[in-house]
């Protein structure tokens, strides 16, 4: 999903960079808040902005004959909510433009818009919905992840055919070219992501679980249904 | 938690890890990059070669200030990455995983010593009531 340096036109870079910045800004301060009012919150921090760098770096091979990587954005999202992963996110990108060359610090805005914002809120949605409708958290968190990490890529697809319309099939056209390649490789590699997660969370759930539940991740036993059900799948 | 669920869950874990590793591999075994040049290529690649198809005259405008200058050296840094992050999660869970067992063992520790308290205060038999102390809660 990285775009490459300078592979968007100047106007197109701004405009994204433009759009991003207040999602970043406004997670800088609800991180500083965040850490400022639970200290004992910021080694989970670290732990989910870790999650995000190994999965960014592991680049996996995909059905479509091309490899590609997974984001880790959706457990961040999910615990400590979507502002805060815009931060960590975009702290991955930058360390991935300035020392590896890949992706670029004219297409930040771009990829952070991806990555670190639409990526963390869709997967984030998916999940709150299918927690209100009293689905085991392995299975929202399983959804959640996979969302994240596929929208992100749809946005990419989205993004480079605003930039680069198919001179005759137009905007479409380019979409369906630019999908083709980034969305279909990305499906297996939002399971394996989704997989990953749950993997994280139920670790979590063994051994943060006083965290968990001042997240809001696990319930403090209320309503019997959907406490039991929690206790069920934490065990 | 008694060792049998324990032993589910360590099950379930290393099911789900087994999975994504077949999910990883199965492209690679069933050869579904043999119809490609390059088979396996980075995605982002392939869309840069797509913006050329689509734009060939379309140049680059900035480049990046720092590149990799071989192939080795991007892989190195890309595995530091990755190498960070795990550690990080290592530490994490590592920490969490001791602090347990340390209190358990406290536990465990001023368990035998109310027991050992109360003991020597029955053989004693001294007056006064040695309430053992509540063994704290937690897990």
């Amino acid at each position: 999903m990285h775009i490459a340096e300078g592979f968007l036109p100047p106007a197109h870079a701004v405009a994204w960079g433009v759009a991003s910045a207040p999602f970043v800004v406004h997670g800088v301060r609800s991180l500083t808040r965040e850490v400022r009012e639970h200290p004992e919150s910021t080694l989970l921090l670290g732990a989910s902005g870790a999650f995000t760098f190994v999965l960014s770096a592991l680049k996996l091979p995909s059905v479509t004959g091309s490899c590609s990587h997974p984001t880790g954005t959706g457990l961040g999202a999910i615990l400590f909510r979507p502002p805060i992963m815009a931060v960590l996110g975009t702290i991955t990108l930058l360390f991935q433009a300035l020392l590896l060359a890949h992706g670029g610090l004219t297409t930040l805005g771009a990829n952070v818009f991806s990555m670190a914002i639409v990526g963390p809120w869709a997967g984030y949605a998916i999940y709150k919905l299918l927690r209100r409708y009293d689905v085991p958290l392995m299975v929202a968190v399983f959804f959640g992840a996979f969302l994240a990490d596929l929208s992100t890529y749809c946005v990419t697809s989205v993004q480079l055919a605003l930039a680069f319309p198919d001179p005759s099939s137009g905007f479409l056209g380019a979409l369906g070219k630019f999908g083709s390649i980034f969305a279909v490789t990305q499906i297996p590699l939002a399971v394996s992501e989704g997989l990953l997660t749950v993997l994280v969370m139920r670790l979590l759930v063994q051994s943060s679980k006083g965290e968990l539940t001042r997240l809001g991740v696990l319930l403090a036993k209320k309503r019997s249904g959907t406490g039991t059900e929690t206790e069920a799948v934490a065990r | 938690m008694s060792k049998k669920t324990m032993s589910k869950n360590t099950k379930i874990n290393v099911l789900l890890l087994l999975v994504v590793a077949a999910l990883a591999v199965l492209p690679l075994a069933l050869g579904l990059g043999d119809h490609k040049e390059e088979p396996f290529a980075g995605s982002d690649g392939e869309a840069e070669s797509a913006i050329t198809e689509i734009e060939p005259d379309y140049k680059p405008w900035f480049s990046p200030l720092y590149e990799p200058p071989s192939g080795e050296i991007e892989s190195a840094l890309f595995s530091l990455q990755a190498a960070l992050g795990a550690g990080v999660l290592a530490y994490y869970f590592g920490l969490h995983r001791g602090r347990r067992q340390g209190e358990q063992r406290a536990l465990e520790r001023e368990r035998d010593r109310d027991r050992e308290r109360d003991a020597e205060s029955v053989a004693g038999a001294t007056a006064g009531k040695t309430a053992g102390k509540s063994p704290a809660e937690g897990d």
